[in-house]
């Protein structure tokens, strides 16, 4: 599983313009991507796009979670389909879509165009990762609060949110991480107003291999590492807080 | 609106107001908890699938256009011979890979769910899951560098003497592209499934006579289709709508349903009513893929997430 990355890994050190060959250490290719102010400008595009994304989506899908978990409605299963829609439509048709809907208003392309795209997805994975520790907590613990007096408010702040969190934050890393890979839904919502880091990788690789791509890839894999261990360690820190 | 039982005229007014609160009550709470995501899902996902639905049955629309005018053309466009290959390949693709990513990740879910130690098993599955939060696309990336003709294989073929291999730009890159992505994807269903397995059952088989096949076949298989269907329709699924690794890999030969889409709406020809046919083909089929999965799948929906 791990030998392409290594690969490519190994390779970004190269010095040697094609990557068959090996022709010593070299740290050039990184040299050329600290450089590259269009690598910066993507990276920061992205990052804003994620963050302001997966914020207002963090706050949308639990309420969507807690919400579909407390009450009966008509048309709750409905509700419940379309809010699994994101995680099974292929990106490409839910991309084509939004394209559709947006030109059919007039809507100008651009980077928040393509935060509230992409809010669609990531409030659909933290629902989802939510509405699971959601099933697994105490449903006594509210009516407990309520009963000694909280305010249905009070009691949503200080004993359900906290209960939440493990599984807030990772679902909200988990739609971070989907939010920076996405490659479809940004360029079809992005206009000419923004450029995405996957676009921008995507356009440059499409044409063959690039050392620096290869030394950016290193640069990512290590930050995608990072955040995956911090997930994983938030995740065995709320299974150990339940089965105590 | 309305009650359904008409409040009598001689009950006072302030008993009435109160009952009326706390129908506003009952009210208040979902519509905070469930409207703004509710309203979301429904401007930006359901009305847009609608309209390329419409925009579907618009024969050769094309952006500016006008939206008048009814037909299936669109659908019978795709009946051509050209599109109808496009669609069986992306079939193809994804069937192949299902395969592959089964033949692949069943002895790894197995060993880590039956024989790896104990203590081992988590860090094993986390390590078989680590890979999907890096970037799909750089992973398909790093394909190219190992594939292609003057690539690490070839160079490591060569070196042994060693006939080389041109699999970049073919179907084959796009198998292996296609199975590392959703490899990990398999291992989680299975290993879910495999590890719910009744291991009593198998002592018991072997108790009874059967040999290590047959106890394989006859009991651990059938047990554990359900997830083994889960793991292969949602590899499918995925396989089907897979647009990175087809264009990175497969080269101009591996046209795919999604690449298609892409074409018609950002590429070189723009016909959106085709493109919107598509994606309604790409959705059907997609539907009836989930539709399988809950009939046959894993009753347990927990696995999934």
């Amino acid at each position: 599983m791990y030998l392409p990355i290594l690969i490519l890994a190994f390779y970004s050190f190269n010095a040697s313009r094609f990557s068959a060959t090996w022709e010593g250490f070299s740290l050039k290719w990184y040299e050329i991507l600290f450089n590259d102010s269009r690598i910066f400008a993507a990276l920061q595009d992205s990052l804003a796009i994620a963050i302001c994304a997966v914020g207002v989506s963090a706050v949308l899908g639990t309420l969507m979670a807690v919400g579909l978990a407390r009450y009966q409605f008509w048309g709750k299963g409905l509700y419940r389909g379309a809010s699994y829609l994101p995680l099974i439509i292929p990106d490409i048709a839910i991309a084509v879509a939004t394209l559709v809907f947006l030109a059919s208003f007039a809507i100008p392309l651009s980077l928040w165009t393509i935060v509230a795209s992409h809010i669609v997805f990531c409030l659909a994975y933290v629902a989802v990762v939510v509405s699971t520790r959601l099933s697994g907590l105490n449903p006594h613990l509210e009516e407990a609060a309520l009963d000694l007096g909280a305010t249905p408010t009070q009691a949503f702040l200080k004993v359900l949110l906290p209960e939440l969190m493990p599984a807030i934050v990772s679902g909200c890393l988990l739609a971070f991480v989907l939010s920076m890979d996405d490659l479809l839904i940004s360029s079809f919502t992005a206009g000419g107003g923004a450029n995405t880091l996957p676009m921008e990788i995507f356009s440059r690789v499409r044409t063959g291999v690039k050392p620096d791509i290869n030394a950016l890839s290193v640069v990512l894999i290590l930050a995608s590492g990072v955040l995956a261990f911090l997930a994983e360690y938030i995740r065995y820190r709320g299974d150990q807080r339940r089965s105590v | 609106m309305s009650t359904s039982t008409p409040t009598p005229s001689v009950v006072p007014k302030a008993k009435v107001s109160p009952r009326w609160q706390q129908k506003l009550g009952h009210l208040v709470g979902p519509l905070v908890l469930l409207g703004p995501p509710g309203v979301w899902l429904l401007l930006l996902l359901v009305i847009p699938t609608l309209l390329i639905f419409q925009l579907s049955l618009i024969p050769g629309i094309r952006p500016g256009q006008p939206m008048d005018g009814f037909g299936f053309g669109n659908y019978l466009n795709i009946l051509q011979p050209i599109y109808l290959q496009v669609i069986w390949r992306s079939v193809f693709f994804a069937l192949g890979s299902t395969v592959l990513t089964l033949l692949l990740g069943f002895p790894v879910a197995y060993w880590i769910a039956l024989m790896a130690p104990k203590r081992w098993q988590n860090l094993l599955l986390v390590g078989f899951v680590l890979p999907l939060w890096t970037s799909s696309l750089l992973r398909a990336y790093a394909w190219i560098t190992i594939l292609r003709p003057t690539g690490v294989l070839n160079s490591f073929l060569s070196t042994f003497g060693l006939p080389t291999l041109d699999l970049l730009n073919r179907s084959s890159a796009v198998f292996i592209g296609m199975s590392y992505s959703f490899l990990p994807y398999m291992v989680l269903v299975l290993y879910a499934s495999l590890e719910k397995l009744d291991k009593r059952l198998l002592e018991a088989a072997a108790d009874l006579g059967a040999s290590a096949p047959q106890t394989f076949w006859k009991v651990t298989v059938p047990q554990t289709l359900p997830g083994i269907a889960a793991g292969c329709l949602l590899v499918f699924i995925a396989g089907l709508g897979d647009f990175v690794v087809p264009e990175l890999l497969g080269g101009a030969s591996s046209m795919t349903v999604s690449r298609l889409i892409y074409n018609q709406f950002l590429g070189a020809t723009r016909n959106w009513g085709l493109g919107s046919g598509l994606s309604m083909v790409l959705i059907l089929a997609v539907s009836i893929a989930i539709a399988l999965l809950i009939k046959y799948g894993d009753r347990d929906p927990e696995s999934f997430s």
